[in-house]
């Protein structure tokens, strides 16, 4: 049945992510100075303020460790911000969706243009922290070239589970529901600012399944130099939840529109 | 813009037939028939609830329908519905233009969804402004539109890919008198070359000036078709007497015997539908307690009479 299919863009979905693009150039210095700012603040002031009363974790000062976190942290901002307060703009305000809908783009070019223009915003976050850290220089390693491609997995990973939150969403205040249940304990628990093995070992479990952990998982060693323990596992970790996100978006988004 | 009646399809340029729409166990459209002749203007009247808006998404194929066959410009819809939407412009009852763009583009973004480049847009622009005489405002911000030129903008949009059907729903609720007119003059201007229009409307003056034909729905069933004027003929006596003011209530009861007609009363007026108003008149110029209208009976009056005086709720 047809409300149950994967969800399948055509090349029109272009057209979407052109107009997502067009709208963003014309703000983007000044989302562009809050992407960097922002994050570089707070890995720069708990970096080295916090980071000086602490000793280094597994051998690795505290600046060194956060980075990891942050880039992924700024990465999953970047998403879930997109995916829920702009795309719920886009669905239910403006009724831009609706407008779309009446050309020959159908729901599944909207909802993958979406989710595909989030993980870009996600890629945008993640690399411009990435940029901090090289500049001021708290890691410069070969095995970092692979972060991005990690961000991009990682981003349509946090974006297709925001975008289920979007197409259920009824008005901006559920939101808060998102980001105070499930976004602010993956930020405190997943390995941005302290290893998880100081966590109960149950929930640490709970943790590792939720998206920030693996993509930690991934991109730590890599800022290291290291190579991740099991690549193939977390990635994997990623990319189910990302194909079960994005299918039960679809499914949730034809319920609400197209009924 | 080019002038096209591509006649690719045989004969209708929609056809509906015995469309059927549930949700759960509530019937929104009931074995729905009707057909729209290339060229043609067609309105489709009913209060609110009727199915109207349900009967339109359903021939974009933006709802699924629990039996019948919907064919727009010769495609099967909902199988066909991408190539179907293709062919069609749609004016939807609220403006949802992105007002994060200028006027210019608004048609830009919204020509790309269609397929086209940048470049056959940017061609087709100047036509579509000149169309919707918005030249001047090229690069207005949406915001600095007012209620007229927002509807103006949304149909030129419509048009960006030259279709061949234009469906409309409520293309001037919330205009006033001035920026009405306008969009008749322009929705007439389409079909003066050759398009083909769905429209859905409250308004009966904007049905009988626009449409060659028109269905009355009501409770997601077609309850008369036709030429509006003959509609009317078909349905009604030809004249109307309406009787208000203080005083209306108590002038019927007493000359209730007197009056040769249909007697409805509706609030505090009350409307003597008849053959033959002189005799109505001339009892009601002997009254100064109440004052009276005698007019032709009109399309609003059908609708009434279709569909009863009740209030709707929204549906």
């Amino acid at each position: 049945m047809r409300m149950w299919q994967w969800p399948r863009p055509s090349r029109l979905s272009l057209a979407v992510l052109r107009r997502n693009f067009l709208v963003w150039r014309k703000t983007a210095l000044t989302t562009v100075l809050g992407d960097v700012l922002d994050p570089m603040v707070v890995l720069l002031a708990l970096g080295y303020g916090l980071g000086k009363l602490l000793p280094a974790i597994d051998g690795v000062p505290y600046i060194t460790f956060l980075a990891a976190g942050s880039i992924c942290m700024g990465a999953l901002y970047g998403a879930s911000f997109e995916a829920t307060y702009s795309a719920f703009s886009r669905l239910q305000v403006q009724r831009t969706w609706e407008g779309m809908l009446n050309t020959p783009l159908s729901l599944d070019d909207v909802l993958w243009a979406e989710i595909l223009w989030a993980a870009a915003k996600a890629v945008k976050s993640g690399l411009a922290i990435l940029l901090v850290v090289v500049v001021f220089d708290i890691a410069r390693e070969p095995t970092m070239v692979w972060i991005p491609l990690v961000l991009l997995l990682a981003g349509l990973t946090f974006s297709a589970l925001a975008i289920i939150v979007t197409v259920l969403a009824r008005g901006y205040d559920f939101f808060m529901y998102y980001f105070t249940l499930v976004m602010t304990p993956m930020v405190f628990l997943s390995g941005v600012f302290f290893p998880v093995n100081q966590l109960p070992a149950a929930l640490s479990a709970v943790m590792q399944w939720l998206p920030l952990a693996p993509a930690i998982n991934l991109i730590r060693p890599l800022l290291l130099g290291q190579w991740p323990q099991q690549p193939g596992w977390y990635a994997a970790q990623l990319a189910i939840t990302a194909v079960l996100s994005i299918w039960l978006a679809a499914v949730l988004a034809r319920r609400r529109l197209l009924r | 813009m080019s002038s096209s009646i591509s006649q690719a399809y045989q004969g209708a340029a929609l056809s509906v037939s015995g469309l059927c729409k549930r949700f759960g166990d509530r019937s929104i459209v009931n074995e729905l028939s009707f057909e729209i002749r290339p060229g043609e203007c067609y309105g489709l009247l009913g209060p609110n609830g009727a199915g109207k808006t349900t009967t339109l998404r359903a021939l974009l194929g933006l709802t699924p329908f629990n039996g019948g066959r919907i064919q727009v410009l010769g495609f099967d819809v909902p199988a066909q519905s991408r190539e179907a939407r293709a062919r069609v412009g749609v004016v939807p009852q609220m403006d949802n233009l992105d007002p994060d763009f200028t006027v210019e583009e608004n048609l830009l973004v919204f020509g790309r969804y269609f397929g086209l480049s940048s470049a056959q847009v940017r061609e087709r622009i100047p036509g579509l402004l000149d169309f919707a005489a918005l030249g001047a405002k090229r690069n207005a911000r949406i915001s600095e539109l007012s209620g007229g030129m927002k509807r103006r903008l949304t149909l030129a949009r419509a048009m960006v890919n030259d279709p061949d059907l234009i469906v409309l729903d409520e293309p001037t609720t919330g205009l006033d008198p001035q920026a009405r007119h306008l969009v008749w003059e322009r929705l007439r201007a389409l079909l003066a070359q050759g398009k083909t229009i769905l429209l859905t409307t409250h308004f009966m003056d904007e049905a009988e000036r626009l449409c060659g034909r028109l269905g009355v729905l009501d409770h997601g069933a077609m309850v008369a078709e036709g030429v509006p004027r003959e509609l009317i003929a078909q349905h009604l006596e030809p004249y109307v007497v309406e009787v208000f003011g203080d005083g209306a209530q108590e002038w019927l009861a007493a000359h209730r015997p007197a009056i040769d007609g249909r007697i409805e009363v509706s609030g505090e007026t009350v409307f003597c539908h008849t053959g033959d108003p002189d005799p109505i008149v001339a009892l009601l110029r002997a009254n100064d307690s109440v004052r009276y209208l005698q007019r032709p009976a009109n399309l609003e009056d059908l609708f009434l009479r279709l569909t009863g005086r009740g209030m709707r709720e929204e549906g």
